[in-house]
């Protein structure tokens, strides 16, 4: 109840982690309104009971050690509970568990771009299945962004030049605003998207290759709808994410070095690195090879140059778009 | 004494002429030119603040275009943040204040204190002078590398703002050396007044953070102008290197705003409950406890940047003991109240507004030490609204509460009391209205710096602009009462509130020489037992 009555100050919980979400933030509320009332309460008493009068006596109090240590110990223990309970619920917003969809984000000025793992791209509009988590890749192609999803609680900056992450699992079917929330330039308040949230049957049938009409979708909300000639599909039914990786590798010259089998040529082989520690010329041990120390690597070769190897290979920066360095990177995870 | 006073001569009167004003060494006139043209910055930023809320308004375009907007904000944020808030309590009061509370003549480098204002005037002159070279469109944050590819002037904005620091180092030097060694006779540690205590831990803040984000700034203009790679991916740099840098400045900037602030709140107290204050040590030490912590929070502004999960943990955990010295000061600050006698005089009405509104601040800064929640509602009005209650709320209700209790003292003029209690209503009422629709706004998920905005957020949006105009209309009336004050108001006695500082015991204005006779402190700031005989 007590989260009920600030359920207008709260968008709708698109997911169980908002739910837990707004608990937190009405326990916050309640908490600062107790504070605050008490605070109020005393002035407003002491004010009226303490006006100045003719001859009215000042009893000199300057301190009273049992009232200043209860008013340090107390909102000491208060404070450490908010910080206890807010990091556990943020584990939760922010590890997406192992068998997450991903779909990765390209921030620019100013729209947002989705790519899928068989390689389609949308703009401004993603569809993501309900009850099933999806983690987004998040990076961006000029200066900061922020994918805000407020529905489902969850933010994460776009940074040009690495990946962060977001996730969640939608329980709300239906339509969820995306908004950048890192100041961007001219647009900045105009670089919108939506998240589709849709059911598992129109969810089979995307997968599958078919188009999803948001209109349709947005009105009726679970009656499966197929439209080839709706939604902007930059790429439909082309090879898939690892498959565009694989070509990539070829025209970009990196099989020259890279094999994909595990033999040796003259860099590391791409065959089974992706999330497995990697020991470096220096001595020090890269934990995982996730997608930035492989963005790194194709994009700023030495600064992590594998053991074993010597620095010959030259710089990609600027050479590799961002939907072509989310291809490598998928197609690099595909040979595991 | 090598010069004595003639009747009726004071510092404002006993050299005449602008240049006299343009060369002084005096403590008490350097404050004041700096409240004058701070006041002036204040103004330039309040019509930036109500372009702004005019345009939210409604959504769409409502008298302005999105670049405008943005370049609205861009100066709204850089002059009230560099050229107001960080300076006002500590250049202007500090100044005319700190010094004649200690017993002294003047500060321990007049010289260097003058040079100061001048470091002041050329940076802001410098900042400024982007409005009509290529307006700048960063917002005051310059985060990278927005801030480094934009082709608007952001050079010399960045420029100003790195001479202007100087000044803020230069006077913190100053502050420090005349607290440690112009007390006057008897005036020891635990005599000082709550004020020159807050002036002291701000000063210390001030001197060790602002070179950082000089520096910090100065590498941004040089990427600028020469192309080296520090922030900008593109050239191999760490955009999130530039945040690291700039909010481990721009945090403690906000105890450098806050503190000076509660310090004034700390004199209020006690003078108008006409008692000592509840707790002098604890809010003593509160101030060095939160001006320590200062510069261990900054990761508190980055949860969502993509910096690492153990920073994240780290940065709230610290964060949270914020609170804890804050609430004491508060807590303090109401028990004073206790067993007093209470005069409702303009200046204890601005500290409780300034309770009135720090809380609010304060509790929402939880919200947003937690992490979980901070996810939510970091970047959106939310945040607006924090930040608000307490730089505003906090530093210019504090200042409004110095403004109102230093008056008689610095103009030597009595003001209208009920002109007053009607600008207090319309500013500390406008300033609610303002921004705590903008909390709920927050909360629902409206991103902050939004030109535009969906339509259901547009009621909240009106209520805010009206409290803003309520705001305007406050500031525009005590203006015309304090003017008036000045050219016609009544004589102030020496002492109008009774008040046992130093400052209060000698002539309003003071002597050129703030004492006539070199005072000896033989008691506490708050000892009003004289007053009572």
């Amino acid at each position: 109840m007590l989260v009920d009555i600030l359920r207008g100050s709260l968008p709708l919980a698109g997911s169980d982690i908002a739910r837990h979400w707004d608990v937190f933030y009405a326990f916050l509320v309640w908490i600062s309104v107790v504070f605050f009332v008490g605070v109020i309460a005393a002035m407003v008493y002491f004010s009226v009971r303490f006006k100045a009068k003719a001859g009215g006596k000042v009893n000199d109090v300057h301190g009273h050690t049992g009232i200043e240590i209860l008013w340090t110990v107390i909102p000491t223990i208060l404070v450490f509970t908010v910080f206890g309970w807010g990091y556990a619920l943020y584990r939760d917003m922010v590890t997406a568990p192992g068998d997450a969809i991903e779909i990765r984000v390209i921030a620019k000025q100013w729209l947002w771009q989705f790519q899928y793992d068989d390689g389609r791209m949308y703009t401004n509009q993603v569809f993501v299945p309900v009850n099933k988590p999806v983690k987004f890749v998040i990076t961006s192609e000029d200066v900061l962004h922020s994918f805000f999803v407020p529905n489902m609680r969850v933010k994460k900056d776009a940074v040009p030049g690495r990946y962060s992450t977001v996730w969640f699992e939608a329980t709300a079917k239906g339509e969820h605003d995306v908004y950048c929330a890192e100041y961007c330039g001219t647009t900045h308040s105009g670089m919108l998207a939506k998240v589709y949230a849709v059911s598992p049957e129109d969810w089979s049938r995307f997968i599958q290759g078919k188009e999803i009409n948001p209109q349709t979708l947005a009105a009726v909300d679970d009656q499966l709808t197929t439209s080839h000639a709706s939604a902007t599909p930059v790429l439909t039914r082309a090879p898939s994410l690892a498959d565009k990786g694989r070509e990539l590798a070829s025209t970009k010259g990196c099989v020259g070095c890279h094999s994909n089998d595990g033999s040796q040529k003259a860099g590391p082989s791409l065959k089974g690195i992706y999330g497995h520690p990697v020991d470096l010329a220096n001595g020090d041990r890269v934990a995982s090879a996730d997608e930035n120390y492989l963005r790194e690597s194709i994009e700023n070769p030495t600064a992590k140059l594998v053991k074993g190897y010597t620095p010959v290979m030259p710089t990609f920066q600027g050479l590799v778009t961002e939907p072509e360095m989310n291809a490598l990177i998928a197609y690099i995870k595909s040979l595991n | 004494m090598a010069h004595t006073s003639h009747a009726g001569e004071n510092y404002l009167n006993h050299e005449k002429g602008i240049w006299s004003w343009l060369t002084t060494v005096d403590h008490k006139r350097i404050g004041v030119m700096y409240l004058l043209c701070i006041l002036t910055f204040f103004f330039f930023g309040g019509i930036a603040a109500m372009l702004i809320r005019a345009e939210l308004f409604h959504p769409g375009m409502t008298i302005m275009t999105a670049d405008q907007y943005n370049k609205t904000f861009t100066y709204h944020g850089t002059i009230m943040v560099f050229m107001v808030v960080v300076p006002l309590i500590p250049a202007a009061f500090g100044n005319f204040v700190m010094p004649m509370m200690l017993g002294a003549k003047d500060v321990a480098f007049p010289k260097l204190n003058l040079a100061s204002w001048y470091l002041f005037m050329a940076g802001a002159a410098v900042a400024l002078a982007t409005l009509v070279i290529n307006q700048v469109d960063t917002g005051w944050t310059f985060y990278t590398p927005y801030s480094i590819r934009t082709t608007t002037s952001t050079t010399y904005m960045l420029l100003g703002i790195f001479i202007m620091g100087f000044s803020g180092i230069l006077t913190s030097l100053n502050f420090i050396a005349t607290i440690h060694k112009l007390r006057a006779p008897g005036l020891t540690w635990g005599r000082l007044p709550l004020f020159v205590w807050a002036t002291y831990a701000t000063a210390i803040v001030q001197l060790l953070a602002t070179p950082v984000i000089a520096l910090t700034l100065f590498l941004v203009l040089l990427e600028r102008t020469t192309g080296i790679g520090i922030f900008d991916p593109k050239l191999g740099g760490d955009p999130v290197l530039f945040q690291h840098f700039f909010w481990f400045y721009s945090h403690p900037a906000v105890y450098i705003m806050a503190l000076p602030a509660m310090g004034i709140v700390s004199e209020m107290m006690p003078v108008y409950s006409r008692k000592q204050i509840f707790g002098y040590w604890p809010i003593a030490l509160a101030t060095f406890g939160i001006a320590l912590v200062a510069f261990v929070v900054w990761g508190h502004h980055m949860f969502v940047s993509g910096q690492s999960e153990l920073a994240n943990f780290l940065f709230s955990f610290i964060t949270m003991f914020v609170a804890i010295p804050t609430g004491v000061k508060v807590f303090s600050w109401v028990a004073t109240l206790y067993g007093g006698q209470l005069h409702f005089r303009m200046g204890l009405l601005y500290a409780f507004a300034f309770i009135f509104v720090f809380t609010i601040g304060g509790l929402t800064g939880v919200f947003l030490a937690a992490l979980a929640a901070d996810v939510h509602l970091t970047d959106t009005y939310f945040v607006v609204a924090h930040f608000h209650y307490v730089m505003v709320g906090g530093t210019i209700m504090g200042m409004l509460a110095g403004l109102h209790h230093w008056f008689p003292k610095i103009t030597g003029k009595m003001y209208s009391e009920s002109w007053a209690k009607v600008s207090w209503f319309l500013v500390f009422g406008g300033f609610n209205v303002t921004f705590f629709p903008q909390f709920i706004l927050g909360s629902q998920g409206m991103p902050r710096r939004y030109y535009d905005y969906a339509p259901k957020f547009q009621t909240l949006n009106e209520i805010s602009s009206f409290g803003a105009w309520s705001i305007g209309l406050g500031f525009v009336i005590m203006a015309i009462y304090l003017l008036h004050a000045i050219f016609k108001g009544e004589k102030a006695p020496d002492n109008p509130w009774g008040a046992a500082t130093l400052e209060w015991q000698t002539t309003s204005p003071p002597s050129p020489h703030n004492f006539e006779k070199d005072p000896v402190v033989t008691h506490g700031p708050y000892d009003y037992s004289e007053f009572r005989k």
